[in-house]
């Protein structure tokens, strides 16, 4: 239980930091530490693979895009002109949403326990974290994932593609700018050939 | 074969519920999109915990494969939020979403 308290501070204080800095570099320091401390609570729920697979995509890929960009867009350029705050407009609006949300889900919760359940959801037995064959294993998860998930999973690499396609087309302009070029030139070039042969 | 959880569901719920009214509040009060992205992918955590909180409650893999599909969402998200970010600081020179208002009406 001390465990959990000390991940849950620091994983309120890390996203508080993450929302609250004014450069987005410091951000996404506070988005890293957020991430692991998020993966180390996913270690006490069972899930090995999640684990893995958040310090890999989430604290590896993903924040490395933040970097990058980040780097792209402030190279050359001042720091970010944020202008002026706009906190003091948006704060009750704000904190009206937050603690709307924040107010039903209390009140969902404190209806009722929400531990129970048919026994009969069980995938496999619960176990400890690293050993095989149990709960939350990767081996649980990966025949999970193959067998009576496979249709989400092969929509995912859909997915993945369709972001591929979206990123290329849409910040991949300078990359086929030649070649639009190249085109534009061409057609010029053939049409003053039409024009000189009409002559 | 329900194996008792050493802290109770309730908390990591509340836990989540927390982080993700943090992502909220970053959305709505800040204006620098890459900040505004980080506070979603900070929604997208939180969800992701409840999911597996949830699945380690009902001993069922359900809920671990969802939140894989998320993290799998969550990157597309991220790639291509990072492209359009791109694509209007290079158009505008500066990021600040107040002020793209290309596609104002």
């Amino acid at each position: 239980m001390t465990f959990f308290w000390v991940l849950a501070i620091a994983l309120i204080a890390t996203a508080v930091f993450t929302v609250t800095q004014r450069s987005p570099v410091h951000s996404v320091v506070g988005l890293l530490a957020n991430f692991v401390v998020l993966a180390t609570l996913y270690l006490t729920l069972n899930a090995e693979f999640i684990f893995v697979m958040q310090i890999i995509v989430y604290a590896g890929a993903i924040l490395v895009l933040f970097v990058f960009v980040i780097s792209l867009l402030s190279a050359g350029t001042g720091p970010f002109s944020e202008g002026p705050n706009r906190m003091p407009r948006a704060l009750v609006p704000a904190a009206l949403v937050a603690l709307t949300g924040f107010g039903f889900l209390i009140y969902g919760l404190a209806r009722g326990p929400l531990g129970i359940l048919p026994p009969h959801v069980a995938t496999s037995h619960p176990g400890e974290v690293g050993q095989s064959g149990v709960f939350g294993s990767v081996a649980d998860f990966g025949v999970a994932l193959f067998s009576t998930h496979l249709l989400p999973f092969e929509i995912t690499a859909f997915i993945l593609m369709v972001a591929v396609i979206g990123v290329v087309v849409l910040a991949g302009d300078a990359a086929l700018a030649p070649t639009r070029g190249h085109h534009v030139r061409r057609r010029t070039q053939e049409r003053e050939a039409i024009v000189k042969a009409e002559r | 074969m329900n194996a008792p959880m050493d802290v109770d569901v309730s908390y990591y719920i509340v836990l989540s519920t927390v982080i993700f009214f943090i992502g909220v509040g970053g959305v709505i009060l800040r204006r620098n999109p890459l900040i505004m992205l980080m506070a979603i992918e900070l929604m997208f955590n939180a969800a992701n915990l409840a999911l597996i909180a949830f699945a380690r409650v009902w001993i069922n893999n359900a809920g671990q494969i969802f939140a894989f599909l998320v993290i799998t969402v969550a990157a597309s998200e991220a790639a291509i939020g990072l492209a359009i970010v791109v694509v209007v600081f290079r158009r505008a020179k500066n990021v600040d979403v107040d002020e793209v208002a290309g596609l104002r009406g």
